[in-house]
């Protein structure tokens, strides 16, 4: 089961967040800041699946952008990797469709804040 | 999906988002935020009525700005308001707003739930599909309670569109996982079922998730779901590549269909149908099959999809493991992977091949890979790929190549990485317990570890050692050369000086005869690195030392000489001076007979099963630990890793817990009616208990000390259940701030609460749990109140069924009335039959004053007027007190609100400083509260003041907070 969705850049900043189960508020902050430092301290050669607490992080790097699904043990994760990967690619043609800008993918807030809907819409047809 | 409205189309937000991203600092990032929110709250109070579209552009701010990690309290009747909009662009806007800020108002949530029941009833499969999100996003009990009956027929309706069944299966699966209670299984069980039959691979795909989580539940009545399952999977296996046209990716048909499914197999044993059976085996070595095929596309994403298929249809193999066939097959496919260029294939080969090793089927199969594996180890560049090797070597060891594993995991340790140190050596002192032939080797193996890792070989190690050679004559001369020999070191570590110390002690005199190792040589050699030692080898080396006195009456002087020195004599640690008063005692005024019998060698450790491997597994959480074996002792060696409070020991111990046979020796007697009297028999108690200190505080002399080890673990049985209150304070004052957990777990049984207040009512539900497979007989829980306590609270319980089943939970509804301010907390009390044993256990019950409180908003100047009235010094407590956690201000804030006062921002002129107002609502009076708290950073200090119109109030409440921080 996919118990989060999150996308964060190098800096550290959360620029979208789903929770498919309850975290207070206060303990994501913390949770996000050490999910991206230890996205951060890898290198390109160690692997995309980090086991962290009692879960599973899956994470692929756009740019300065990462991708981080947090998972359970009994999740797929080739699976969930390659699902980020399609819903990175959704998110490209969506917005090059609607916007017209150039989006040469730095997604950036605007689109995010519009894109908070069909993320997940997408995230649960597809997935979820 | 449907167009979401513009970004463009709303001009102000576009310009705010990107003066936002132009602000240089976080500072003037706040500024621009407040002045924004200062802006919205005007228009949105302001005379004039707003249209939908600045409504929309108003709302799509505020989130924004939540979005920015900002709190948003306002808006929510603006959203609502969009809602009920017929447009959908407005609509959309409203439901993402209430989705993301949800706010448990329940007046709001009646409008909310309102207008979901409009747009469910609209027919508009739009608007259905944005109610069904906003449901599912939301999640909580209320929506469930409103809609968990209306969703399940939506989604069965013959009429309904496929993008409302997706939605709508995708939502029931939501509320399913949150409040499975009222999901009821029905009619509509069957019909779910077909729609795997569906044409539309989106509704297969979200009903195949929702019938995946149903089935782990109630697999009986999602049974037909196995065959429908199979034929769904073998027509995409067997599709062409382009078939399945918006459902192909890369060339690859339904991937991630194709794992739900696999997955959904794996709720279910092998079918029993042959056909079906047959079926299944086809597709999965047609999946084995296109591994081996030449990629359709060069793309990686590609080949990830179809590989994440792969490794699902393993995973199957695995689960089933009937399959010889299959399963050597999907082995010889992720050896392939093992030197596969990609890291990530790399590291889920090594997973998968980790449980196949576990198969009676593929275990060989696994151990021809056995090179491949030790090369990652010495050369994989990332440590979660070691980690992984480390643990398919472990589990693919057995006696044939356990020296060679175990050899090169010691090689490994002394570069592995720190984080995985001690994990290793638990690994390599089981591996090399399990299989050891020659125990020559066996001590061997655990002195170099020591040697290269001592300062992550805990203690169960170490003392899993000392057991071993005590238990086996035939090692000890060996052990003792070993040790002896080890100790010549200048520099060796602490816990080999405490087994060479333990070791000699026992068998020094086996290796006496040698001039080289002679008992003055052992003594001195032992006592120079005495003094570098810790408090709690010192003591166990003093008990060397007297065991020497029995053994060597030779050096008897020398050892009184050490012992009557004044560093030990007059030590400042009372254990070490207690201990050098009373062995230098002993060995002047007790004869040669009584001696040998004080200080006899140690009787044989009776078998259990290893200690390490409890502590492994507590490491690595159960069942990760791979071996058919262990599982199955599962349960025998949670008894034996227990840490858990003093009750919980008593009754871990009194299960009778099957002795686990690790060494295939026969079981050691146990001698009730000699207790060896040795000095040394208090760290036994250690051995088995788990405690942290390495040497039991008795001392020799005292009664106590006699005590033998089946004492120890079947007298306390019969008196610890006595009726003494539980001792966890500490989860007691985690429920001052928060109405839901867990109260109380060991090993039997757990404990949950869910409770809710209202004014001076309230209601609890406790949840028994019982963790074991037995049944519970006689099971009855008391609330008991004290006579002070009765007068002030009124609780009413029912009683619950005597039996609880094994596995089964019981509920028990406590509801509460607060007659007037109270001090104490009641006393759960329970008493029930576990086994043969009686079980008693008392806990206290969370119920507290502050849960009466209801929060009272107030401005600055009223705040510190009733500050000022409240100014007799009978009403204000005031306590100073250091900082138990990390000062945290949101941390503060939640537990200040969790309190259930209400938080007053911008009241207290230093905004370093929390404070808050309340009433606190009993039968009789009603009584106010005002409390202000100052965090001392610099200090890590607090000051708590509370004023009230009564003192007991302000005493209790301070109490109950000052606790929280």
């Amino acid at each position: 089961m996919i118990k989060f969705f999150l996308m964060v850049n190098k800096q550290g900043q959360t620029r979208l967040s789903r929770y498919y189960e309850h975290v207070e508020i206060n303990k994501r902050t913390m949770l996000e800041a050490e999910i991206i430092k230890n996205c951060l301290s890898r290198s390109k050669d160690q692997c995309s699946f980090i086991e962290y607490k009692d879960f599973k992080l899956v994470y692929r790097q756009y740019a300065a952008l990462f991708v981080v699904v947090g998972i359970n043990e009994t999740e797929n994760e080739m699976a969930v990797y390659e699902l980020i990967h399609n819903f990175v690619e959704v998110l490209d043609k969506y917005f090059s469709r609607v916007s017209e800008l150039d989006v040469s993918f730095s997604v950036s807030e605007i689109h995010l804040s519009v894109s908070f809907w069909c993320t997940f819409q997408f995230m649960l047809s597809s997935w979820h | 999906m449907p167009a979401v409205s513009k970004g463009d189309g709303m001009r102000g937000l576009a310009v705010f988002i990107s003066d936002i991203r132009n602000c240089k600092s976080k500072e003037a990032e706040i500024k621009r935020i407040n002045k924004e929110l200062a802006n919205i709250r005007s228009k949105f109070k302001g005379d004039k009525a707003l249209d939908g579209y600045s409504k929309k552009k108003y709302v799509c701010k505020l989130l924004f700005i939540f979005l920015l990690g900002h709190d948003i309290d306002f808006g929510h009747m603006e959203a609502v308001n969009l809602l009920s909009s017929n447009r959908y662009t407005e609509k959309q806007i409203g439901y993402l707003f209430i989705s993301v800020l949800v706010n448990s108002n329940s007046e709001l949530i009646r409008l909310i739930n309102n207008a979901i029941k409009n747009d469910l009833a609209s027919r508009n499969p739009t608007f259905m599909g944005l109610a069904l999100h906003c449901i599912a996003n939301v999640g909580s009990r209320e929506m469930a309670e409103a809609f968990a009956g209306e969703i399940p027929k939506i989604l069965v309706a013959g009429d309904t569109m496929d993008s409302v069944k997706q939605s709508a299966a995708l939502c029931l699966l939501r509320l399913y996982r949150t409040s499975p209670d009222l999901v009821p299984m029905g009619d509509w069980t069957s019909r779910v079922v077909h729609l795997l039959n569906d044409q539309h691979l989106g509704v297969v795909t979200a009903a195949t998730s929702l019938i995946t989580t149903l089935a782990q539940k109630n697999p009986e009545e999602f049974k037909t779901s196995v065959s429908l399952a199979v034929s769904r999977l073998s027509r995409i296996v067997t599709s062409a590549s382009t078939d399945l046209q918006d459902y192909t990716y890369y060339f690859v048909p339904a991937p991630w269909l194709s794992v739900k499914l696999l997955r959904l197999l794996q709720c279910y044993p092998p079918p029993e149908d042959p056909a079906v059976r047959g079926r299944l085996t086809e597709c999965l070595e047609t999946i084995l099959n296109k591994a081996q095929e030449p990629p359709k596309s060069k793309k990686v994403q590609h080949s990830n999809a179809k590989n994440a298929v792969l490794f699902e249809a393993i995973s199957l193999i695995i689960h089933h493991d009937s399959e010889p066939n299959l399963l050597v097959r999907a082995c010889n496919q992720l050896g392939q992977f093992l030197q596969h260029r990609e890291t990530n294939l790399r590291y889920l080969a090594l997973e998968s091949m980790c449980t196949l090793a576990s198969s009676e089927f593929s275990h060989e199969a696994v151990k021809t890979h056995i090179e491949t594996v030790i090369n990652a180890l010495k050369t994989e560049r990332d440590v979660s790929v070691r980690q992984r090797a480390v643990d398919l070597l472990y589990a693919m060891c057995d006696r044939s190549n356990a020296q060679q594993i175990v050899a090169e995991m010691l090689n490994y340790l002394e570069t592995a990485d720190y984080s995985i140190r001690e994990e290793i050596v638990l690994k390599v002192a089981i591996l090399a317990e399990k299989y050891a032939v020659d125990y020559t080797w066996y001590v061997d193996t655990i002195l170099n570890l020591i040697r290269i890792a001592g300062d992550y070989v805990s203690e169960e190690v170490w003392y899993r050692v000392i057991q071993i050679v005590i238990n086996r004559d035939d090692v000890q001369g060996y052990a003792a050369k070993t040790v002896f020999e080890a100790l010549q070191a200048p520099a060796c570590h602490e816990n080999l000086v405490k087994v060479g110390g333990y070791i000699l002690g026992e068998f020094g005199n086996l290796i006496a005869g040698d001039p080289r190792s002679s008992p003055l040589i052992q003594f001195n050699l032992l006592h120079s690195k005495f003094h570098l030692c810790s408090v709690p080898t010192r003591a166990l080396l003093l008990s060397t030392y007297i065991k020497f006195v029995n053994l060597f009456p030779e050096i008897k002087t020398t050892i009184q000489d050490v012992l009557r020195s004044d560093s030990q004599l007059k030590n400042a640690d009372v254990e070490l001076q207690q201990r050098a008063v009373e062995y230098l005692r002993l060995s002047t005024i007790a004869s040669t007979d009584i001696l040998a019998t004080v200080l006899e060698e140690m009787p044989p450790f009776p078998e259990r099963e290893s200690s390490i491997l409890a502590k492994l597994k507590k490491k690595k959480g159960p069942g990760t630990v791979t071996d058919l074996e262990e599982i199955k002792k599962e349960r025998s060696s949670d008894m034996n890793g227990s840490a858990e409070p003093a009750s919980v020991n008593a009754s871990a111990v009194s299960t009778p817990s099957p002795s686990a046979d690790l060494l295939g020796l026969g079981a050691a007697p146990l001698t009730n009616s000699a207790p060896p009297p040795s000095s040394s028999g208090s760290l036994l108690v250690d051995v088995f208990s788990d405690s942290a200190s390495a040497v039991a505080p008795l001392a020799p002399g005292s009664d106590d000390n006699f005590a033998s080890p089946d004492l120890a673990s079947s007298e306390v049985v019969s008196e610890e259940p006595a009726d003494t209150v539980h001792d966890a304070d500490e989860l007691f004052h985690k429920f001052v701030c928060k109405n839901n957990g867990v109260l109380f777990e060991n090993q039997l049984l757990q404990i949950g609460l869910k409770s809710e207040f209202r004014q001076n009512l309230g209601r609890m539900f406790i949840f028994y749990g019982n963790k074991t497979s037995t049944q519970f007989l006689n099971f009855t829980p008391t609330v008991i109140c004290s006579d002070d306590l009765q007068s002030s609270l009124n609780l009413q319980t029912k009683p619950v069924d005597p039996t609880v089943d094994g596995g089964a939970q019981v509920q028990q509804v406590v509801n509460i009335e607060c007659v007037s301010d109270f001090m104490e907390a009641p006393i759960l009390n329970i008493q029930f039959r576990y086994g043969g044993t009686f079980q008693n256990l008392s806990v206290k019950l969370p119920i507290t004053l502050n849960k009466f409180f209801q929060p009272t908003e107030m401005s600055s100047q009223d705040f510190f007027q009733r500050w000022k009235q409240l100014s007799n010094p009978k009403q204000e407590v005031q306590n100073i007190f250091k900082a138990k956690h990390p000062m945290d201000a949101e941390i503060t804030k939640a537990k200040i609100i969790g309190f259930g006062s209400a938080l007053l921002e911008e009241v207290d002129p230093n905004p370093a400083n929390f404070v808050g107002a309340g009433i606190i609502h009993t039968k009789t009076t009603q009584i106010g509260c005002l409390l202000r708290l100052e965090p001392n950073l610099q200090a890590q200090m607090y000051r708590l003041t509370l004023r009230t119109s009564k003192e007991a109030v302000s005493q209790r409440l301070c109490e109950l907070l000052s606790e929280q921080f």
